[in-house]
């Protein structure tokens, strides 16, 4: 066959080997191992006008170990909602679409929700880079974008008056609740180990402010890409005379991050006070975990049951399917991030009830929906709120609520500390509601 | 932590990943030495190496992954040179972009089949090493032990055995050892076989180290073709040196300044080599 020509035969061949390997991705869908990938389509007869709530999910990249348990959440809170009668009678429909745990595919994703599926509202992102590239976007697009993302930067006042964040507190509250507790029981020279991205400076700038306040000293700070697969090389920069490693890492290798630093620090640990992000997905009985004992983890909602013993714990953990230990009830070893997923399960609820006060019935009526939830100063604690009451404040677009810290005891958390809501109360920098819409 | 446990940890570091980036970069460097291609998608074979460790240790054991993975690998690659790189004739140009289809194929397979998410095992051998300054995985150290086992066995093959030999025949004139009698098509196969095989060992023994993920194979492979480029393109000796070099680089300036800085550092070197002398350390004649 001479070079370049392309002919009949060769044509044919590469049709035919085209089809083949689509033929062949449609039937590896169902081989998958991952249950959320088998079926991006959440099905359903539609019946009347159903309300399209479009969700932003970190289905793979670093963030996909969340992604995969918010994804769960989403579809038990929407299966419960449309159990009950739906949301203002009408039947919840979620649309969801993969945004990679990229900012730039997140703003693709805010445009496609809004403006191919046209749905009411989007929510669901968590990754701090990927809130802060999306946001904006949304607020341009001008639909409510509500986040589960526990950064700083929707109550910093520096996103829009569509973006919320009502179902999951944010770390400036988060640490200054915690830095007594830290300072008074653990020592107080910190060295902090954060990942070097938005969330990971949200640490590091509030728990220095906090710890400033109480007397304290930072003493080092140890910042660490979320994206690096190795950390030893790191270690070094934690000083000898460390009282207390503050450590709080995201991504894919969370795992590799505490064991390695079990391995590197050995009897000669300082105290550590770890945030359970580190942890999340993560068996606590896993082998090279043994050093974590007796160390200290902030939990948002504890992942061991009866830690936080209400009459909507077991509903919720049957509803999203999780075990007493934090684990899928299917598969022991999938364990949950059960301390942020909650984010997705109440702020679906939040919608709920922001669209039957605010009376919303089509995407024209925004402003009332805005309003509305702006004005809703509390959110009880109850099945719709299982984690515990939330106070909100309407001019930060923020959710305040408890924050618990657990001790790791024979594999397993016990919460020895809960914090009330004023405790992580800080002066409001900004006021959404005095912008325009 | 005092100078020298520093000194030493950032030695420890170093030779641990210089000595499997070796590994991974010999395999990338011996494609191009025989076949005269470069491999865009020999990271995606790192991946493809611990992937399949992780399935076959924790459904039988390691000593099963380590055999069978890297096989595993090698045969993936024979089909991909039989469908793919030979039709288009070995072609630089049309291998670079082939390659890179091969890469984004076996990402998304891998993210279809195997998921997003990111999965370790337990080491097979495990033991902390209690050293004055911090403590260490013996684990580790018996990955760089295995690495420098598996490079000098992987030079053996090439400097003492015909495979080696027709290797190095078909690397210096194709055309002449052709005439020699040397069955070049299956030589070229077996390079590209034998390339991947290295990087899946690497995959394999990094794997209780770190986790596999569907992405681990892009950094390695920039690391991989840094060191192909310092080292000399076609160089073996020269991609084992520049492998050491670049990880003990990695590992001091990690541990006294920053590793992104290492990073830097190692991409300035790259630079470097391309403008003042672009075969690299060893390779082979200018330009």
């Amino acid at each position: 066959m001479p070079a370049g020509k392309l002919t009949r035969r060769a044509a044919l061949k590469a049709a035919g080997a085209l089809a083949g390997a689509g033929v062949a991705s449609r039937l590896l869908g169902p081989l998958s191992l991952d249950p959320a990938l088998r079926s991006s389509v959440y099905a359903g007869a539609p019946s009347g006008a159903p309300l399209k709530i479009g969700f932003q999910v970190h289905r793979t990249g670093i963030g996909a170990a969340y992604g995969k348990w918010y994804d769960r959440t989403a579809v038990a809170a929407v299966k419960l909602i449309n159990a009950r009668g739906g949301i203002g009678g009408r039947r919840v429909e979620i649309v969801a679409e993969d945004d990679g745990t990229d900012p730039k595919r997140g703003v693709e994703v805010v445009e496609k929700l809004a403006q191919q599926h046209k749905v009411d509202f989007i929510f669901g992102t968590l990754f701090s880079h990927v809130v802060i590239a999306s946001a904006p976007r949304a607020g341009e697009l001008k639909i409510p974008y509500l986040v589960v993302s526990e950064g700083y930067h929707v109550a910093s006042g520096k996103m829009n008056r569509y973006t919320f964040q009502p179902g999951i507190t944010d770390v400036r509250a988060q640490v200054t609740a915690l830095a007594p507790f830290v300072l008074k029981n653990l020592g107080k020279k910190v060295t902090m180990v954060f990942p070097d991205y938005a969330f990971g400076h949200d640490h590091r700038d509030f728990f220095s402010a906090a710890v400033a306040k109480q007397g304290g000293k930072i003493h080092a700070l140890v910042p660490i890409p979320p994206t690096e697969a190795s950390f030893t090389k790191y270690f070094p920069k934690i000083p000898a005379d460390t009282e207390v490693l503050y450590h709080v890492m995201v991504g894919p290798g969370v795992l590799t991050f505490v064991k390695e630093l079990g391995e590197h620090f050995g009897q000669k640990k300082p105290k550590l006070f770890g945030f359970i992000d580190s942890l999340e997905a993560v068996d606590f009985a896993s082998p090279g975990l043994e050093y974590l004992e007796g160390s200290y983890i902030w939990e948002a909602f504890p992942r061991y049951a009866g830690q936080y013993n209400t009459q909507w714990e077991k509903p919720y953990r049957d509803a999203v399917g999780v075990d007493a230990n934090g684990a899928s009830k299917s598969d022991a070893k999938d364990v949950s991030t059960y301390s942020h997923m909650f984010g997705v399960w109440e702020t679906l609820f939040v919608i709920k009830e922001a669209v039957e006060k605010s009376g919303y019935k089509t995407t024209k009526d925004y402003k009332g929906f805005i309003e509305t939830l702006e004005k809703t100063g509390t959110f009880r604690e109850g099945l719709e709120h299982p984690q515990g009451t939330k106070r909100f404040v309407g001019r930060l677009h923020q959710a305040f609520g408890q924050q618990f810290v657990s001790q790791v005891a024979g594999k397993k958390l016990k919460v020895v500390h809960r914090t009330k809501i004023e405790d992580g109360m800080y002066a409001p920098e900004a006021d959404y509601t005095k912008q325009p819409l | 932590m005092s100078l020298e446990g520093q000194l030493f940890l950032a030695l420890l570091e170093g030779a641990v990943s210089g000595l499997v980036l070796a590994l991974m970069a010999l395999g990338l460097s011996l494609v191009f030495g025989v076949m005269r291609i470069v491999n865009v998608a020999h990271g995606e074979f790192y991946m493809l190496g611990a992937v399949l460790a992780w399935y076959l240790a924790t459904t039988a054991n390691f000593l099963v992954a380590l055999v069978a993975a890297p096989l595993i690998v090698g045969g993936v690659a024979l089909a991909s040179d039989r469908l793919v790189l030979r039709p288009i004739k070995y072609a630089p140009e049309a291998t670079i972009v082939a390659t890179i289809g091969l890469l984004y194929i076996f990402q998304q397979l891998v993210l279809s089949i195997y998921g997003p998410y990111a999965r370790s095992i337990a080491p097979p051998v495990y033991f902390r090493v209690d050293l004055p300054w911090f403590g260490y995985s013996g684990y580790k150290i018996i990955v760089a032990g295995l690495a420098a086992l598996l490079l000098a066995a992987t030079w053996l093959l090439v400097t003492r055995t015909r495979l080696g030999l027709y290797m190095r025949a078909t690397q210096q004139d194709r055309e002449i050892a052709q005439a020699f009698g040397v069955p070049v098509e299956r030589i070229y196969a077996a390079a590209f076989a034998l390339g991947a095989v290295l990087a899946a060992l690497a995959g394999v023994l990094v794997l209780p180290i770190q986790q596999a993920h569907y992405l681990m194979g892009l950094d390695p492979l920039l690391l991989s073709f840094m060191v192909v480029i310092i080292g000399g393109l076609g160089s073996l000796k020269g991609t084992l040196a520049a492998a050491i070099l670049i990880g003990l680089v990695d590992g001091l300036v990690s541990v006294f300044f920053t590793p992104t800085l290492a990073r830097i550092v190692a991409s300035i070197l790259v630079a470097m080599v391309l403008v003042l002398r672009t075969e690299g350390l060893y390779g082979e004649g200018a330009g």
